[in-house]
C-alpha cells in the first residue's frame, strides 16, 4: 500500500518555509508588510506538516497552466 | 535537478543550444517559465545569428511587459464581467454528465453558482478515485477495491422488513443473492444488528429476526429507520462506485464522497484521489489544494458549456476566495459581507440596517474603496485615480 503524503498529492503544490533573510528580501521588492500576503492558517494541514509557525512565511511553487511555473506566498497567521 | 544535467550534456553537443540558454539566462527572473521553454524552441529552429536572436528576446521581453496588467487597472471587475457576461448564456437547466453513464453530476449554471457560494457540500459529491500499480490493471481487483468503498447498509440488501405486532419482533428478509454478490455473510449482519444494542437478534433461514427491548409505537418507527440505515461495509457517505475503463487502467468513480476516509482505503492511489467537495479538499489538503480544486471545478464547468473564458480571471476568484487562508463565498457572508467600508457594504444589501447599525457603533468609513467614493461623487481610486501623493517633510535642520 502506498503511504500517503499531503505533500505528495497532485493537488499540493510545493512549500517551502522562508528564512528570516529571505522575508526580509521579500518585503523589500515590493515594498509590504507581511500581513499583506496571502494568508494561510496554522490549522491548515499543510502548516502542520511543515511545522510552520505564524509569523512564517511559505514559498509556494505552483505549477500554473498559463505561466507553466508561478511563485506565490504566503503568511502563515494564527487560527 | 535531474533535468538541468541532462541539459547540460545536450549543450555540449550543441553550441546553438549554448548560445540560446546564454541569451536566455539573463531573463529567467523577468519571463514567465511557459515563455522561455517557447523562445527557446522557436530560436533552436530559426537560423539566426547572435545579434537577431538577442534583438527578439529584448522585443518579447518589451511585449511581455506591455502586456502586464497595469497599476491601477480593475481587474477584479474585469474577471467579473468576464466570468459574469457568459454566465448568461448557460443554461439554467441542469446538465447531467455524459462522461460517465449512470451518475448524475450537477453542471452549468447551479454548479458555478455552487463554487463561489463556498456551499459546504455540493449538491451532487462525487469522487474519483485512481488505483495503484496492483489494482489498476485487472477489473477483479478495481472491483474489489470498490467493494470495499461502497457503503453497504441493511437496505441495500434486505428485501424486505416487516414488524410483527403479535411477536413485537421486526422480521428482516436478506436477498441471499445481493448479499453474496456484494460478499456479506448472513451471521456478519446478525453480528452488526446486535452490535446496535436494541434487542435479542435469532437468524431464521434467510430472515433475521430482532426483538427490541420497547414496545412503545414512537421507538419502534425511529428503530426501523436505524435498522435500515445500519452500515455493513465501505465508508459513510459513498452511496454507489462504478468502475470505468479509462485508457488502460480502471478508475472508480463514486456517488458521494469523503476524503479522508477514502485516503485509508488500501489499493489506491492516495496522491491522486479527487472530489469535488471543495471545502473537504480544505479540510484535509489545505487551502492551496482548494485553491486548485476551485480553478479546475470552476474552469471546467465554463469549458463544457463552450464558453471561451480566460483561465486568469477564474484564478483571480480562486484567489480572492482563499486569500483568508479560509475559503470565504463571493457573497453576503464572504467577500462582500466583509468589506471594511459601511457605504461598500450598504451598497450590497440590506442598505438600512448597515447605515443604521454604523451610526450606532459609530463607525468611520475612510473612503478607500471604489463603490464609496462613488457614492460620495469623488474620483475613484482606479486608473490614474490610484495616484496618490505624499509629502515629505524635511528633517528638523535638514
Amino acid at each position: 500500500m502506498v503511504k500517503f503524503d499531503i505533500l505528495k498529492h497532485e493537488l499540493v503544490p510545493k512549500f517551502t518555509i522562508l528564512s528570516k533573510e529571505e522575508v526580509e528580501a521579500l518585503r523589500q521588492t515590493y515594498g509590504i508588510r507581511k500581513e499583506h500576503l496571502p494568508w494561510i492558517r496554522k490549522s491548515d494541514p499543510i502548516c502542520k506538516v511543515l511545522g510552520a509557525k505564524p509569523g512564517d512565511v511559505l514559498k509556494i511553487e505552483r505549477n500554473s497552466e498559463v505561466a507553466g511555473k508561478s511563485i506565490a506566498y504566503r503568511y502563515v497567521v494564527p487560527g | 535537478m535531474a533535468d538541468k544535467k541532462a541539459k547540460t550534456k545536450a549543450e555540449k553537443e550543441d553550441p546553438k543550444l549554448t548560445l540560446i540558454n546564454n541569451l536566455l539566462s539573463g531573463y529567467v527572473d523577468k519571463l514567465p517559465e511557459s515563455l522561455i521553454t517557447e523562445l527557446r524552441e522557436k530560436l533552436y529552429k530559426l537560423e539566426l545569428n547572435e545579434e537577431q536572436m538577442r534583438k527578439i528576446v529584448e522585443e518579447v521581453n518589451k511585449a511581455y511587459i506591455r502586456a502586464l496588467v497595469e497599476p491601477g487597472e480593475a481587474a477584479g471587475t474585469v474577471a467579473a464581467q468576464s466570468v459574469g457576461e457568459p454566465g448568461t448564456q448557460m443554461t439554467l437547466r441542469t446538465f447531467h454528465y455524459a462522461g460517465v453513464r449512470e451518475l448524475n453530476v450537477t453542471l452549468g449554471l447551479p454548479r458555478l453558482i455552487e463554487i463561489v457560494d463556498a456551499r459546504r457540500t455540493p449538491s451532487t459529491p462525487t469522487m474519483t478515485i485512481r488505483l495503484d500499480d496492483e489494482h489498476k490493471y485487472s477489473l477483479e481487483k478495481a472491483k474489489e477495491v470498490a467493494s470495499r468503498i461502497e457503503r453497504i447498509a441493511i437496505e441495500n440488501i434486505a428485501k424486505s422488513i416487516e414488524y410483527d405486532m403479535v411477536n413485537s419482533s421486526f422480521i428482516i428478509e436478506i436477498d441471499e443473492e445481493i448479499a453474496q454478490d456484494k460478499g456479506i455473510e448472513l451471521e456478519y449482519v446478525a453480528r452488526a444488528l446486535e452490535r446496535l444494542k436494541v434487542g435479542n437478534v435469532e437468524i431464521e433461514g434467510n430472515n433475521i429476526i430482532i426483538t427490541p427491548t420497547t414496545t412503545s409505537p414512537d421507538k419502534i418507527k425511529r428503530l426501523r429507520e436505524r435498522i435500515l440505515d445500519l452500515r455493513l461495509k465501505g465508508i459513510k457517505g459513498i452511496k454507489r462506485v462504478l468502475v470505468q475503463k479509462e485508457g488502460d487502467e480502471y478508475v472508480l468513480h463514486t456517488d458521494g464522497s469523503n476524503l479522508s476516509a477514502v485516503l485509508q482505503v488500501k489499493g489506491i492511489d492516495p496522491h491522486k484521489v479527487y472530489t469535488n467537495n471543495i471545502s473537504e479538499i480544505a479540510e484535509v489538503l489545505g487551502i492551496e489544494a482548494a485553491r486548485s480544486a476551485i480553478i479546475k471545478e470552476a474552469f471546467q464547468v465554463l469549458d463544457q458549456q463552450g464558453l471561451d473564458v480566460d483561465m486568469r480571471h477564474v484564478i483571480l476568484i480562486a484567489d480572492l476566495m482563499t486569500c483568508t487562508g479560509k475559503i470565504r463565498q463571493i457573497g453576503r457572508h464572504g467577500v462582500s459581507g466583509e468589506k471594511s467600508s459601511v457605504l461598500a457594504r450598504a451598497a450590497f444589501e440590506v442598505t438600512v440596517k448597515h447605515l443604521l447599525d454604523a451610526a450606532s457603533h459609530g463607525e468611520e468609513d475612510a473612503l478607500e474603496g471604489v463603490t464609496e467614493n462613488v457614492i460620495v461623487g469623488q474620483s475613484i481610486p482606479l486608473g490614474t485615480g490610484v495616484v496618490e501623493l505624499f509629502m515629505r517633510f524635511p528633517k528638523e535642520g535638514a
